[in-house]
């Protein structure tokens, strides 16, 4: 017997246990900024989802209970900045589960990943309000309390803190590279650790052993994870040898953005994604091309977002190169 | 014992599926008491339908081994009265068949004497001093089809074109689906005989070697097969055991696990040298060479949780599966669903009268219902593509069948899908994906028959206009034809006239000269 004969919805809950030590190491560096985006977001995203079925007239309890709005509605609580203003949310989950996801057709129909196009279309409209990050501080709540988290969130009522300064690394790199500064400077104001700044960090660990245990519970194959990584890292590479000075390490661009939650939560989303093996291969390694370009000579911090979508759209012309060979068939190009 | 070590070659996909074939093994195979009426469908196998012999009437006696219907076509065999009896009816019965259809069967009262008379075929035991057409013409006479469920005419397959030899004959004992066991049964009761039957087989094809595949799930057959071919002393013969992964008894699967050669797509085996046959097969044809015995029983798996006592059961075919329920310890509570065939591979069954056909391997009771979650939308996850042994790309084709795009479906290689339901089960969806296929492939064959006879119709039309053309220009032809010829009569009579008038003036002139002339010579 196969090791478990999953069904959708058994898929979709176990991509969100994996979520967890991410979210949990998340909400430590940033407290209540998180938790409201969490609620906020896959209530959101359940409102949307059932309104929608019912408009369309399917049957609402199989298809919420699926997951799958739950799971896209989280993958945009854990995205957006903390501290996101209600509104930003409601609107990102509209045009995730309404325009991204059902206007398409519903689950399996939508040829975007639904989080992402809720994530880009903020981007593209609230630059401000999507780039700034608080500061990371370990065990949070104790700094920012309840009250002041819904003040902020609610209300847009910023009560005297300045912690909403920060920006992620990625963010940070760019803004100094910008300024003319080289890495070296940048590193020295000792605002990031070895890495790409801990606590960036140990999210990106997080979510890196979340996705080897889903990898390792086969709900992911490895073709996507691996193809993303090694083609952003090897971009990275490639040009940090040429020059150090300008140019991020791999380490940094592989810990210090969304890759890791990227390359096993966002971008193995099947719906969206190309499903022969090779094309797994082609479109993850596209996906980690474009987002170093974007990220180095772009014009936003992270880009996976943006990368992303790009890839869904080249997905149906993948899928028709690299169909694999069938057996008793003579070997077509690629396959 | 010794096993050669062989180079084994990995097909993708497949899956490791709970077997639950201990069930059905615990006790020996055996034989039941006939039934009080046995149902023998005229088409048990893939080709045409063979036709009732005249002498076979309502009320007729007939002997055990005595023809019913002739075949009509080389895709077609003889079927056989499998005991003795009157026939009490010729008429459509329900058959297995997933349609629930019924079909044309003589209904035979068995007498119980279970008497051959005299129609035993003649026998070969010298079956090497004669000639392969013969051997051939023999199965088919004796009514052997492919027994793994294919049904396909052995003859057919054992007839070797020159111009494509025989490399390697492959016996396949893979019998992967779950619950079934009668080829395991089969092979550690008849090893003997199916040795002897690839024998037979390899004086007919000539091949250099005969593997016999047998999945590693099967220890007591594997030393069985490897004794009988120790006793036979054949070294052309070597028993492999091939790993358990479903559909490793597919015969392309088990020919490419064994020679790392693909049947091509649309082909056939002897394209790349190989034949493969079935070992239950491989015995019946052993029956009907060396013993002039027509292929009228087949060892049948009765199991599932809805059958009190699983076993192997040898059976005439024509039996009723009742009958067979009934003599495996009777039906339990959970006897919900009665399949023909495995859980993956298997066709419902709507009647407890339909008979046993040469293709059943497998009676499966159970509980298990169909389809007893709603389907969702497919996620496009692609554990369908991982899953399926031939490399297609199931969700592609569910996507082309479902759009009724049967074109694409084509072009995605629909027609190399062997149904073996790898996908559907793996799908998280729970999408009957296979049903998809079959209703595409379906429509396709629909469509090319119908093309085939608009393309009739088109030519009969055409000939008609073209007769009526004919007609009518015949017509003018003749008509143009009377005309000429009036007119030359006419043309004729004047002339006649003229001609006439002319020699009358001539005469007259003639005669006035005369006159004259006599004048002058009275004057
Ligand atoms: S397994 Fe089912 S849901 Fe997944 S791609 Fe195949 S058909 Fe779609
Ligand atoms: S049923 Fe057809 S498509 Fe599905 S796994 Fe088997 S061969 Fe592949």
């Amino acid at each position: 017997m196969i090791a478990s004969k999953p069904d959708v919805s058994t898929l979709m809950q176990q991509v969100l246990y994996a979520l967890i030590p991410g979210t949990l190491l998340l909400v430590w560096f940033f407290g209540w900024g998180i938790i409201t985006n969490w609620v906020l977001a896959i209530g959101f995203a359940l409102l949307f989802e059932a309104l929608m079925l019912k408009w369309r007239q399917r049957p609402i309890e199989p298809f919420l209970l699926d997951y799958s709005a739950v799971l896209t509605a989280w993958l945009l609580a854990v995205a957006m900045p903390a501290f996101s203003p209600w509104w930003l949310i409601a609107v990102a989950m509209l045009f995730a589960i309404v325009i991204g996801k059902h206007l398409y057709g519903g689950l399996g129909y939508n040829p975007f990943n639904p989080a992402m196009v809720g994530y880009a279309a903020m981007l593209v409209s609230y630059p401000v309000q999507m780039t700034i990050w608080p500061e990371p501080v370990a065990f949070s709540f104790a700094h920012i309390g309840a009250d002041q988290a819904f003040q902020k969130v609610f209300w847009g009522i910023n009560t005297g803190w300045d912690a909403l300064s920060g920006a992620t690394p990625l963010d940070a790199v760019k803004v100094s590279l910008g300024l003319n500064k080289t890495l070296d400077d940048i590193y020295a104001t000792g605002q990031f650790g070895l890495l790409s700044g801990e606590a960036w960090a140990w999210i990106n660990v997080a979510w890196l052993s979340g996705g080897l245990w889903l990898l390792q519970r086969k709900v992911i194959s490895w073709h996507m994870p691996v193809a993303l990584l090694i083609s952003l890292g090897g971009m990275a590479m490639i040009f940090w040898l040429i020059n150090p000075q300008i140019y991020a390490s791999p380490l940094f661009h592989l810990f210090g953005g969304a890759a890791m939650l990227g390359a096993f939560f966002i971008i193995t989303d099947p719906v969206s994604a190309s499903t022969t093996p090779m094309g797994k291969l082609i479109y993850a390694a596209g996906i980690g091309l474009f987002t170093y370009i974007i990220r180095t000579w772009g014009g936003y911090p992270d880009a996976i977002a943006f990368a992303v979508l790009i890839m869904n759209m080249a997905v149906p012309l993948i899928d028709y190169y690299t169909q694999p060979r069938v057996y008793g068939t003579k070997r077509s190009w690629l396959g | 014992m010794i096993q050669t070590l062989r180079k084994l070659w990995r097909n993708p996909g497949g899956l490791h599926l709970a077997e639950n074939k201990d069930i059905s093994t615990q006790c020996p195979s055996r034989q039941i008491p006939l039934a009080a009426q046995l149902v023998i469908p005229l088409l048990q196998h893939a080709g045409e339908k063979p036709k009732v012999v005249t002498n076979v009437n309502v009320g007729a006696y007939v002997y055990k081994g005595q023809t019913l219907a002739v075949a009509q076509s080389n895709n077609s065999v003889n079927v056989h009265a499998t005991t003795s009896g009157t026939i009490s009816a010729i008429e459509l019965r329900p058959i297995a068949h997933p349609s629930g259809l019924h079909d044309l069967c003589v209904v035979l009262m068995p007498d119980g004497k279970d008497a051959w008379g005299d129609s035993r075929l003649p026998a070969y035991p010298n079956y090497t001093e004669i000639d392969p057409a013969i051997l051939r013409q023999r199965v088919k006479d004796a009514g052997v089809v492919g027994m793994g469920g294919a049904v396909f005419p052995s003859a057919v397959k054992l007839n070797v074109r020159p111009d494509k030899p025989i490399r390697t004959l492959i016996l396949n004992g893979a019998e992967c689906e779950p619950y079934i066991s009668c080829d395991d049964m089969l092979m550690r009761e008849q090893a003997a005989e199916i040795v002897a039957g690839a024998q037979v087989m390899m004086h007919m094809v000539k091949p250099q070697e005969c593997l016999i595949g047998v999945e590693d799930n099967k220890p007591y057959a594997i030393a069985a097969m490897q004794a009988a071919v120790d006793a036979a002393q054949d070294s052309r013969i070597q028993v492999v055991a091939v790993p358990t992964l479903y559909p490793s008894g597919g015969a392309k699967q088990l020919t490419f696990i064994l020679t790392g050669k693909e049947v091509p797509s649309g082909g056939r085996s002897s394209d790349i040298g190989v034949v493969c046959n079935n070992v239950a097969t491989a015995r019946a044809i052993y029956h009907a060479v060396v013993h002039g015995e027509p292929s009228l029983s087949r060892y049948v798996t009765v199991t599932g949780n809805g059958i009190a006592q699983p076993c192997n059961l040898e059976v005439p075919f024509g039996t009723p599966i009742s009958h067979l329920a009934a003599h495996a310890g009777g039906t339990t509570p959970q006897a919900k669903r009665w399949r023909m065939g495995g859980p993956m591979m298997g066709i419902t069954l709507h009647d407890p009268a339909v008979p046993v056909v040469k293709a059943m391997n497998c009676l499966l009771i159970n509980d298990e219902l169909e389809h007893t979650q709603a389907a969702m939308p497919c996620i496009r996850c692609g554990r369908c593509t991982d899953a399926c042994p031939t490399s297609l790309l199931p969700q592609q084709l569910y996507w082309f069948a479902r759009a009724k795009e049967f074109d694409k479906a084509k072009a995605h290689h629909l027609s190399d899908c062997i149904e073996c339901g790898c996908c559907e089960y793996v799908c998280p969806s729970h999408i009957p994906l296979v049903s998809y296929y079959r209703f595409a492939k379906a429509e396709i064959r629909a469509e090319r028959t119908a093309k085939v006879k608009a393309d009739l119709a088109r030519e009969r039309h055409e000939f008609h206009l073209e007769r009526l053309e004919r007609a009518k220009r015949e017509k003018a032809e003749k008509l143009a034809k009377h005309k000429e010829q009036a007119q030359t009569t006419t043309d004729d009579s004047k002339k006649a006239a003229i001609q006439a008038a002319l020699d009358r003036a001539k005469a007259k002139k003639a005669e006035a000269a005369a006159q004259t002339l006599s004048e002058d010579t009275t004057a």
